[in-house]
């Protein structure tokens, strides 16, 4: 039984490599650049289909920007030094993640101001609350319904 | 009263908001604005569309105040914009010349020929580096240089009557000045 | 002649609008028993008037009627009769009659289920219903009518959009607007309310299967597209903070603070200024997102057809219906009482931690989403936002309220004891952060963010389990089931719910941890592997199916050598598109993963080869699971006793003296 089982393991394993097929290649050179590239791209905006990212873009000057990275980074140079590069040609809109500046301190602290705000507001709140419940007397009807309430139990009890 | 104000501040960050969405209205967030305005223009030397042996250099530009116009055979937009170059280039207030971007000579030839050439030379980007330098997102698109090779000016689209009159040749007399 | 009998039938729905929104709600000012009766049949008959409408424009698109002009941009003779009805939503003026119709549909609703309430009630809330419908019919009457003609007719339509071609697409648009627009309801008891200055905890009790059942949806219209997205786009992304997915998802986030907050109104009466804001902020985000859509403010996969004329008007809209409603509010509100008091450390205080969380997520993304709009309105560059920004920021601020998940059903109302919660606990802490220490191991590649996110995951399962196991312990009847079926419907919607949060961050987590992607070229017969899984490309065929050619690629698929499955993606070009043809990828879905397989490019006419992209995406169907476990809680808690029963109005609540046992 188990030599059939391994005849016919043989059989099917063998079976993608009948007829001369190899291993698929990988597409572009170097498979860390390439790997490198398409991290960053992921982060760049494409320019013409401004929904998308430079990596899932199939717009033409999306591929050719996806060589000038190749080839920037083949040549050595840093993540940080191909974004200043095309952030000199097209402007902070080509990347998604807004880079911290005096205009986006507000983008980039608000929502910790947001939250923090919302926190301390519940907080103050929450005390103002305490503070106006406890100081609130029983009106007169209530007192009296209490009043009766108690006498009523000590009657039962 | 001041209680009271309290319960307004959700009302006045919504005016507030509104305000932003009406303006909102009448811009365009497609519009990529360049970085390159005020800033010296991309060096290049490129070929010549006619001209394959001689090649044009931004240096050689310089002296002069002129007009980098990104085009191609292809593009459907240029169509609109190519007349109203190519009756610029007869007042000669400003030479013109051409950025042939991603396109074959052969085309580029037989496009000029048949719709007329403004240029005083068309240069030849076939794999669109200096596009790219440019930041050219697009064609047509088309670049106001200055004498000192500053670019001034940057128009993403075709160029109409309204903006040549508008924008462009004000700024040229200035600049000229 | 049947679509002017749509058009004209519109045009009398606006007639009925105009009396439900002005007669019921004076009536109700008044004590006018007449006119505030007008609000129930007045809102049935505009029903049946939108629904007519809506008739006449499928049958136009069945019938090939091109002389319309909707029709004749959205169709084809060859579309595929299921496409044809959906094509109703596949463009801007369709879209808006289906957002009336589901209006009018929510208003119907409301006129059957609301024999318990008070009179006064029931027509102030049809009321601004039927004024928020004058508004949408004022729009597609002026500016977006559905049944313009087109003359001379064309002979042949300009199809649907290929995306929209595709049953995830034709579910998502009505699912997501039942759950968008099911906050109206919500909004118009909220406006009722105040309007009444009848603003208690009955209010609360009211409100909160509306809410609830409009959440349900729009949890499951949000995975609807988010699943849609993740096989018709090519490259198995299901998330991209989109502004059209933001502008979704923001009413979720408002929407979810809200059934919190209406918990704490409808048991102790407390916070009910607050929670009717929240519901004023829920449907205003909804509208807002309409507007967003198409006004061309942003840039979006999404964006209908762009008209600043249409984007003033919704604004317009926008502005009297919110910025009524806020002035409403702030007229109001101030006259309203404080409710139950409760201690500093109580359920009541985790629940408004709760919705302190979830605002500031949704007010951060809607930060993130119009920050480019507020810089450049103000001159200041033109700057992108996305997905980086809102994963940095989304993720904290969503951690704290994941870690509470596990807490606050534990703490008591009114005063809650940590220190108890604490020994309850901390097996459900230990257990869950030790398991998720060791569970990347197990996956193949430790990895801190991945424990992370199973520890909350796993923090969630585990303290719900505890919570679900002393409330089961003391029960009295014999066997597992039966003592579950006899636990409050509403506390096990809410269990399920968390759980499903759990499921979706495992999915989450575990699928960004350990996807693998490779994008190789193959010719016949090259094999490509990831994981235990490998690839083998047996060659593309062509053909034509009824409005589009195809090239389909046939793939082997064998684990470990044995054969696994056989998938088949494909390239469709849409006769009636020039341009990219759509991508539809091949993928072998599983518990544990997902296979998934598309088409690139062919490298050339020399060539038999092809370029293909490859993932292995571990877990990924838990995202989907996940929130149709929430909505699922969602459902389970609106079919609880309390809200089955017929009753005529119950008292509000009055202040108990002694402590109240957790719910």
């Amino acid at each position: 039984m188990r030599n059939r089982v391994l005849l016919c393991a043989l059989v099917l394993l063998s079976a993608p490599f009948a007829g001369g097929a190899r291993e698929a290649l990988p597409v572009g050179q170097d498979p860390v650049i390439e790997r490198r590239m398409m991290e960053l791209s992921k982060e760049l905006r494409c320019l013409v289909c401004q929904n998308e990212t430079l990596a899932d873009s199939r717009a033409d000057l999306a591929g050719d920007l996806r060589q000038e990275i190749r080839e920037l980074m083949q040549q050595g140079k840093s993540d940080e030094e191909v974004k200043r590069y095309l952030v000199a040609r097209y402007g902070d809109f080509v990347l998604y993640h807004p880079p911290l500046k005096a205009k986006t301190w507000l983008l980039w602290f608000g929502p910790a101001l947001l939250l923090l705000g919302g926190l301390t507001a519940l907080y103050a709140v929450l005390l103002r609350r305490r503070k106006l419940l406890a100081e609130e007397p029983l009106t007169s009807d209530q007192e009296q319904r209490a009043l009766a309430l108690l006498s009523a139990d000590e009657g039962q009890s | 009263m001041l209680r009271t104000l309290r319960f307004l501040i959700p009302l006045a960050a919504f005016l507030v908001l509104s305000g932003f969405l009406m303006k909102g209205l009448w811009l365009d967030p497609h519009l990529v604005p360049s970085p390159l305005i005020d800033k010296p223009a991309p060096p290049f030397r490129l070929t010549q569309v006619a001209e394959p042996d001689k090649t044009i250099g931004r240096d050689d530009l310089l002296g002069k105040v002129w007009l980098l116009n990104v085009w191609s055979s292809w593009c459907v937009a240029c169509r609109e914009e190519h007349p109203v170059l190519v009756d610029f280039s007869r007042t000669g207030i400003v030479p013109i010349y051409g950025l042939d971007y991603k396109d074959t000579r052969v085309e580029a030839l037989k496009t000029l020929d048949r719709m007329g050439n403004p240029y005083q030379a068309s240069l030849f980007d076939p794999d669109g580096r200096v596009g790219i330098d440019y930041g050219v997102t697009g064609v047509p698109e088309t670049y106001l240089i200055d004498k000192s090779g500053t670019i001034r000016f940057k128009q993403t689209g075709p160029i109409t009557p309204e903006i040549l009159h508008g924008k462009i040749l004000p700024l040229i007399r200035k600049l000229n000045a | 002649m049947i679509a002017e009998l749509g058009h004209f039938s519109l045009m009398i729905a606006l007639a009925v609008a105009l009396v439900l929104g002005t007669l019921p709600i004076i009536g109700a000012a008044r004590g006018n028993s007449a006119w505030m009766a007008l609000a129930r049949p007045a809102a049935r008959v505009m029903f049946v008037l939108v629904l007519v409408a809506a008739f006449c424009l499928v049958a136009s698109f069945v019938r090939d009627d091109f002389s319309v002009a909707y029709v004749a941009t959205n169709s084809t003779r060859a579309l595929p009769l299921r496409y044809k009805i959906a094509a109703f939503w596949g463009g801007h003026e369709g879209s808006m009659l289906l957002w009336l119709l589901i209006l009018s549909f929510w208003m119907l609703a409301v006129s059957l289920f609301s024999r318990h309430l008070p009179p006064q009630m029931v027509a102030r809330i049809l009321g601004v219903m039927g004024l928020i419908g004058v508004g949408f019919l004022l729009f597609i009457l002026l500016t977006s009518s559905p049944f313009e003609r087109l003359i001379p007719a064309p002979d042949e339509g300009r199809d649907l959009n290929p995306l929209l071609q595709d049953l995830g697409m034709v579910a998502h648009p009505p699912m997501l607007y039942m759950g968008y627009v099911g906050f109206s309801v919500a909004f118009a008891f909220a406006i009722a309310a105040l309007l009444g200055g009848n603003l208690d905890a009955t209010w609360a009790r009211w409100s909160r299967p509306w809410t609830t059942v409009a959440w349900s949806f729009l949890t499951l219209g949000i995975c609807l597209g988010s699943a849609w997205a993740y096989y018709t786009l090519g490259w198995g992304g299901w998330w991209f903070w989109d502004p059209v997915e933001n502008a979704s998802f923001m009413p979720w986030l408002a929407g979810t603070a809200l059934m919190h907050s209406l918990a704490v109104t409808e048991k102790r009466g407390g916070f009910k200024v607050w929670t009717v804001l929240l519901a004023i902020f829920a449907f205003s985000l909804s509208l807002l997102g309409t507007f967003l859509v198409r006004s061309g403010v942003l840039t979006s996969v999404h964006a209908f057809a762009n008209d600043p004329r249409r984007g003033v008007f919704i604004l317009l809209f926008l502005a009297v219906v919110i910025g009524g409603s806020l002035a409403l509010f702030a007229w109001r509100a101030p006259k309203v009482g404080l409710g139950e008091r409760f201690e500093l450390v109580s359920r009541e205080t985790m629940l408004l931690t709760n919705n302190v969380l979830f605002l500031s997520a949704a007010g951060s993304v809607l930060l993130g989403t119009l920050y480019p709009l507020f810089l450049d309105a103000l001159g200041l560059d033109k700057i992108s936002v996305g997905a980086p920004y809102f994963d940095a920021v989304f993720v904290p601020l969503m951690t704290p309220a994941l870690f509470l998940m596990g807490i606050g059903p534990l703490a008591r109302w009114k005063q809650a004891n940590l220190p108890e919660i604490g020994v309850r606990l901390k097996w459900a802490f230990a257990v869950s952060l030790i398991t998720a220490l060791l569970l990347p191991l197990a996956l193949g590649r430790w990895s801190g963010l991945a424990a992370f996110g199973l520890w909350l995951a796993l923090w969630i399962i585990a303290s719900t389990s505890v919570n679900l196991w002393s409330r089961l312990r003391p029960l009295a009847d014999p066997g597992v089931f039966a003592r579950l079926r006899s636990l409050p419907r509403g506390y096990l919607g809410m269990l399920t719910a968390h759980v499903g949060v759990a499921v979706f961050i495992i999915g989450v987590t575990l699928v960004k941890t350990y996807e693998t992607e490779k994008d190789v070229q193959m010719d016949i017969g090259d094999t490509v592997a990831i994981g235990p899984y490998t690839f083998r490309f047996d060659g593309v065929t062509t053909g034509n199916r009824e409005n589009y050619l195809y090239a389909r690629g046939l793939f082997g698929v064998s684990r470990n050598g044995r054969f696994a499955a056989t998938m088949t993606p494909e390239k469709r070009q849409f006769m009636s598109q020039q341009g990219q043809p759509s991508t539809v990828a091949a993928i072998n879905r599983g518990f544990t993963r997902d296979l998934y397989l598309a088409l690139g490019e062919a490298v050339g006419e020399k060539s038999s080869a092809w370029i293909v992209r490859v993932y292995y995406k571990p877990f990924v169907e838990w995202i989907w699971g996940g929130c149709v476990v929430m909505a699922f809680g969602g459902v389970l808690a609106l079919s609880d006793r309390r809200y089955r029963l017929a009753t005529s109005s119950r008292p509000a609540l009055e202040p108990t003296l002694s402590a109240a046992a957790p719910a």
